[in-house]
């Protein structure tokens, strides 16, 4: 009905529509076949692309589907029975899982207090400093440890830590401590680790957006406000800062949008016996469960809740970061 | 009036000095840790054991890189890690470049839905344990070619590349097939060759990623011999620590040697990516801009 009264006012106004909407499926799709055969060269270049991305990004999508199932290793996909949301359902009650949110989420804040901030002040600081050769090298040093793997940083954390390595000489020094420890070893220090190790790796590598917008102000700005007296503090404060509102933003947004994900790779390398119950975070819980248990259902029901939750937190922090920035959504 | 500007100059003065000196501090919480790896790996079993030093070790010895060019399984590992990111990257760009190619003609049918497909494998994903099955059912566990195939594609990359061959003058392409070439030769003779710059950067930015890869072999390969050395490392620092863990108050032999070990494979790892640095360097930065463009 809603279709042939569609069709009938597109006949009578055809400017107003698309000429492809007006004709019908079958037609199009011929003429979509006489084209894709003509362009047949150029398309043959994109045909591999839409193959690998049904293959490897969407048959994986589809097979989210298992954690509505009771998988098991015997089973195929297709064989195994659903249960529902009996797996969704279990996660509720397991105390591990819980155990798991609240170091990822512990752990995710401590990154957002502290290595949200850090990257912002050390990219002003570096946009502050008027020696090239030296603006270069600060430059260059503090993006090294980004390119390092975190296998490689873990295995330099447990040397630093160890009972005969730097950081107990450098306490041993300073006169803070009187007997070497491995805090490795120390559960209750793993989230401080966990953060400023991050910290140490990335915080260098974070400022060159912001190095990057900061090179687009108009020096203009700054002239005019020294004749106007203000010191640097007040320049920084009044016209760099004000410059990075929507780019910080935008980096807030992305940042809390990740607060229940986590650093596999850090977990994996940083975490042993003695601190497993503070450095188990819900990645490496998936990790377990499913790869090491086996139980490829429970893992994925995880696995998806945990993203779930996660968009809507992108949503609700692009929401209200859009109102702190007069109504304009940075996304 | 002038009192007023020698005191602005006084305090711009000191906000400088109080910048470099808080500078300066940065660089050395990065550098010195980093020194201080460098001196341990090239220490004796004796002087790590004893420790007690951060700049400068108490007694300099080869032994353990001698241990660690001893062990052929590092050296195999080596092969591995070498050849998955030499293949991969070259694999990855040309796959990547191909289709951005295709992309970048807006007169290709079915545009809308590519991109639509493309945008969504962006935000949307199975998941660990979805693509563990998915390379399970494609026989892909405990084989090389997981280090290949399935980092083929980033629609990232695609679309940095998409944007810069639509920077290209549609003349070059018209000219060229007016004499007859054909896409294909287009984009392998005229189009290639003029976005080296754009497929530097994310060979490089692909080839630093191959190279510190460990998830993939974690979680798809259990053959020893299809060890990259990231892998490698992590189960010898896996071992260290059990070891240090069990052998508190044991013997202190064993557990030096893996520690020396683990520094001087440290060091070997990280070397290519340090003698990349200076290449890296120039093209990271411009890499992210790349990447903001499409933003």
């Amino acid at each position: 009905m809603n279709k042939t009264s569609a069709s009938t006012t597109s006949a009578s106004i055809p400017p107003a529509v698309p000429p492809s909407a007006k004709k019908p499926v079958g037609q199009r799709i011929k003429e979509f076949v006489t084209d894709y055969k003509r362009q047949w060269e150029i398309q043959s270049m994109v045909l591999p692309g839409i193959i690998f991305m049904i293959i490897f990004c969407y048959i994986p999508i589809y097979g989210l589907t298992i954690a509505f199932k009771n998988y098991t290793v015997i089973d195929t996909l297709s064989t195994a029975p659903w249960v529902g949301l009996d797996n969704f359902r279990i996660i509720l009650s397991d105390e591990y899982f819980w155990d798991a949110v609240i170091n990822t989420l512990g752990i995710s804040f401590l990154k957002l207090g502290i290595g949200f901030i850090i990257p912002i002040i050390l990219a002003i600081m570096i946009y502050e400093l008027n020696m090239g050769r030296f603006k270069k090298f600060v430059q260059t040093i503090s993006y090294l440890p980004h390119f390092l793997s975190w296998i490689v940083l873990g295995g330099m954390l447990i040397t630093w830590f160890s009972t005969s390595g730097l950081f107990n000489e450098l306490l041993l020094n300073l006169g803070l401590i009187s007997k070497p420890s491995n805090i490795l070893l120390d559960a209750g220090k793993y989230w401080w680790i966990a953060t400023l190790s991050d910290i140490w790796k990335e915080a260098g590598w974070g400022t060159i957006l912001y190095l990057a917008i900061m090179a687009k102000i108009d020096p203009t700005y700054y002239e005019a406000a020294r004749i106007d007296g203000a010191g640097r503090l007040r320049q920084i404060w009044n016209i760099t800062l004000p410059n990075m509102k929507a780019i910080i933003s935008l980096n807030l947004i992305l940042t809390v949008s990740g607060l229940l994900g986590s650093n596999l790779d850090q977990t994996l390398v940083l975490m042993n016996s003695q601190n497993r119950e503070k450095a188990e975070v819900i990645n490496s819980y998936v990790y377990r469960m499913g790869m090491t248990q086996g139980d490829f259902s429970y893992a994925t029901a995880v696995g998806l809740g945990v993203s779930i939750v996660s968009v809507i937190l992108l949503l609700m922090a692009n929401k209200v970061t859009s109102k702190l920035n007069d109504n304009q959504s940075v996304l | 009036m002038n009192r007023k500007v020698i005191r602005e100059d006084l305090d711009s003065r000191i906000f400088d000095a109080v910048n470099k000196v808080l500078l300066v501090c940065f660089m050395v919480i990065i550098l010195v840790p980093l020194w201080n790896v460098i001196i341990s790996s090239l220490s004796s079993g004796r002087a790590l054991a004893e420790g007690g030093f951060i700049f400068w070790s108490k007694e300099f010895s080869l032994e353990n890189y001698r241990a660690v060019f001893n062990d052929s399984t590092i050296g195999q590992s080596f092969v591995v890690s070498v050849a998955k990111t030499f293949l991969g990257v070259i694999t990855h760009v040309f796959f990547c470049a191909m289709i951005g190619y295709g992309l970048s003609k807006r007169y290709i049918r079915g545009r809308k839905l590519y991109v639509a497909m493309g945008v969504i494998t962006m935000f949307f994903s199975g998941g660990m344990i979805p693509t563990y099955l998915l390379i399970k059912s494609l026989g892909l566990l405990n084989s090389f070619w997981v280090y290949i195939i399935p980092a083929l594609f980033s629609y990232y990359d695609v679309v940095i590349l998409m944007n810069f061959f639509r920077n290209v003058p549609d003349s070059l392409e018209e000219s060229a097939k007016i004499d007859g070439a054909g896409d294909w030769h287009i984009f392998l003779k005229i189009f290639i060759p003029l976005s080296m710059p754009a497929m530097a950067t994310i060979a490089l930015f692909n080839g630093v990623g191959q190279w510190n890869d460990f998830m993939t072999t974690k979680l798809y390969i259990t053959d020893q011999a299809l060890y990259p050395l990231q892998m490698k490392l992590y189960e010898i620092i896996v071992q260290s620590q059990t070891q240090s863990m069990q052998n508190i108050g044991g013997s202190v032999v064993i557990e030096t040697t893996t520690k020396g070990v683990q520094l001087a494979t440290i060091v070997i790892t990280t070397l290519p990516i340090v003698a990349m640095y200076p290449i890296l360097q120039r093209y990271f930065i411009s890499g992210m801009m790349l990447g903001a463009v499409k933003e």
